[in-house]
């Protein structure tokens, strides 16, 4: 793997950027591998590095169909946080953050990390007392988060709609001052360079369309590109799960919707924090390029489009405009949509399956891109020991016999 | 956005009406009897099909009537519309992805 520094940047500055090498191997799949990834996105690739960095095994395929990231990874609104009410996902969303804050560092790659706080509204007396609890939940676990007053609000956030006779008044909100956001495409490219750099084959194009097995063991994949050899399978396939657990007869939680999102024409500097409304289902931050970054929410019914309905936008805009009236100026460059996998109780399932061999982490649902190192740092563990980290053990399929559900759909209540 | 035909209004906008999710999943006949893995497969376990859905959809801000649709989850088609009670119709859906 080349270095990226200033040097480089220099260096290739004079060949006009034309002679930079790339940033990753594109092979033919070999016949076999120890482990195969399925799945491309952030999560697939950040198992694949840290299988090869924590564990040791190399030989290992991260298989795509399409191309690196173009899942939900490359179409998330990239806020960052891990101010979660339940221990359980608190500490392994704590983990994927304090994994973030030394990625760009160790993968030698600028994911554009940006700790600008995300800050979450409350509207009346219940939201403050629900901020309230929550707050006080994740101090406990000791991790950062503050009340914050509704003038203190709005000195931080000068273009937010602070009237009294606001239809969505502010009472107050809780701020995480570590949280922000970072750049989705980076933080995929940044472990498929350096699991790539570590031996890892990253196969692009080739969809897998089948599971082979052996008595209960799995041994293999089909793909368009023809089977591939494994010793272990991770499915790490998002909107797909699915798709996928039916290949082995896996019935899961988990159904498909459209999460959307905007882009408004870039402006000066407005807005240098994250800012949601649980409430009116409203989240917005300001890119480097000056676009507002608008997220909305999924559409009830299940989907495999990766579009979503126009009453949703409209829904969240009409919110957004009262909130923050500079919106309503504003053009609208692009709309899109990732399909996302939502489980129950809004918490994803990290483990082991019936099949030997065979794991799966998926039902991030709409807020999986914070959680993608830490994600891929107890997936490499479970594949490579055979049986969860204590981060991700509450996180098993097994849990809906239990009962045991991690409930997170207040976790700030909004998709993201 | 989708054009729902209800049974009882004709068809109207979708935001007229409310997803309630995969439909045929008849409670169990003796609730009593059930193990706790059989409960996750009724409570929480579903299809969720990339192909023909049968959903159940409510008429929320019209006649307020349950019905049932087959509908495909990627290109959106609306297949079939039938009343509560009555057998999916045959859709030509892909049968490995919709066993039943
Ligand atoms: C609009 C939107 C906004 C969001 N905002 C946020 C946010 O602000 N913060 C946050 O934390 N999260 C957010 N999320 C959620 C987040 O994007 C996802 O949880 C996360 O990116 C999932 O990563 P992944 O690697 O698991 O999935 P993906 O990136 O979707 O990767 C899965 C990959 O599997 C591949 N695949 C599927 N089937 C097969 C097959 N058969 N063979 C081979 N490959 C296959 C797909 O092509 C895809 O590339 C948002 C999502 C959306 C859609
Ligand atoms: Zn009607």
């Amino acid at each position: 793997m080349k270095k990226y520094s200033i040097f480089s940047l220099v260096r290739n500055a004079v060949s006009y950027h034309e002679r930079w090498s790339e940033a990753w191997r594109s092979p033919e799949p070999k016949g076999a591998y120890e482990v195969v990834i399925v799945g491309g996105g952030g999560h697939g690739l950040a198992t694949a590095y840290y299988l090869a960095k924590e564990h040791g095994i190399t030989n290992v395929a991260v298989v795509e169909k399409g191309w690196l990231g173009l899942g939900n990874t490359g179409r998330n609104t990239t806020i960052i946080r891990s101010n979660y009410l339940w221990d359980e996902s608190a500490h392994l969303y704590e983990k994927s953050l304090q994994l973030y804050e030394g990625l760009s560092q160790e993968l030698n790659f600028n994911i554009m990390l940006s700790q600008r706080g995300c800050l979450n509204l409350a509207h009346n007396q219940h939201d403050l007392r629900q901020l309230s609890r929550r707050v006080n939940a994740i101090r406990l676990n000791g991790i950062d988060s503050e009340i914050l007053t509704a003038g203190q609000i709005k000195a931080l956030v000068p273009i937010l709609n602070c009237s009294p006779t606001a239809r969505y008044p502010v009472l107050g909100g809780s701020l995480q001052r570590r949280g922000g956001t970072a750049r989705h495409d980076a933080v995929a490219w940044a472990f498929a360079r350096a699991a790539d750099a570590r031996g890892v084959d990253i196969i692009q194009n080739c969809e897998v369309t089948g599971i082979r097995r052996d008595g209960g063991r799995v041994t293999g994949v089909e793909t368009t590109k023809g089977l591939i050899k494994a010793g272990k399978v991770g499915v790490v396939v998002a909107g797909h799960a699915s798709v996928l657990a039916e290949m082995v007869g896996l019935r899961l939680p988990i159904e498909s919707h459209p999460l959307q999102a905007l882009v408004s024409e870039p402006i000066k500097p407005v807005l240098d924090t994250v800012v949601m409304s649980a409430a009116v289902h409203v989240y917005l931050s300001q890119s480097d390029k000056g676009e507002l970054v608008l997220g909305a929410g999924i559409d009830s019914y299940n989907s495999y489009a990766q579009r979503g309905s126009l009453p949703i936008i409209e829904h969240m805009l009409a919110a957004c405009v009262d909130l923050f009236p500079i919106v309503s100026r504003l053009r609208m460059l692009r709309q899109w949509a990732g399909i996302v996998d939502v489980c129950p109780d809004a918490s994803p399932i990290v483990g082991k399956t019936p099949v030997e061999g065979f794991y799966v982490n998926f039902g991030w649902g709409t807020g999986g891109f914070k959680a993608t190192p830490g994600s891929g740092w107890v997936f490499a563990y479970t594949i490579a020991q055979d049986r969860p980290h204590p981060l991700n053990e509450p996180f098993s399929l097994e849990r809906f016999h239990t009962g045991y559900l991690v409930d997170e759909h207040g976790a700030a209540g909004v998709a993201h | 956005m989708l054009l729902i035909p209800c049974p009882w209004c004709g068809p109207r906008d979708e935001t007229e009406f409310s997803c309630g999710g995969e439909g045929h999943i008849p409670r169990p006949a003796d609730p009593a009897a059930l193990t706790d893995p059989e409960w996750a497969d009724y409570l929480f376990m579903r299809k969720n099909p990339k192909g023909v859905h049968t959903e159940r959809w409510v008429h929320s801000q019209g006649c307020r009537r349950w019905f049932n649709v087959a509908r495909h989850t990627v290109s959106h088609e609306i297949l079939a519309v039938y009343k509560m009670g009555e057998p999916p119709p045959e859709t030509g859906a892909d049968s490995k992805q919709n066993r039943t």
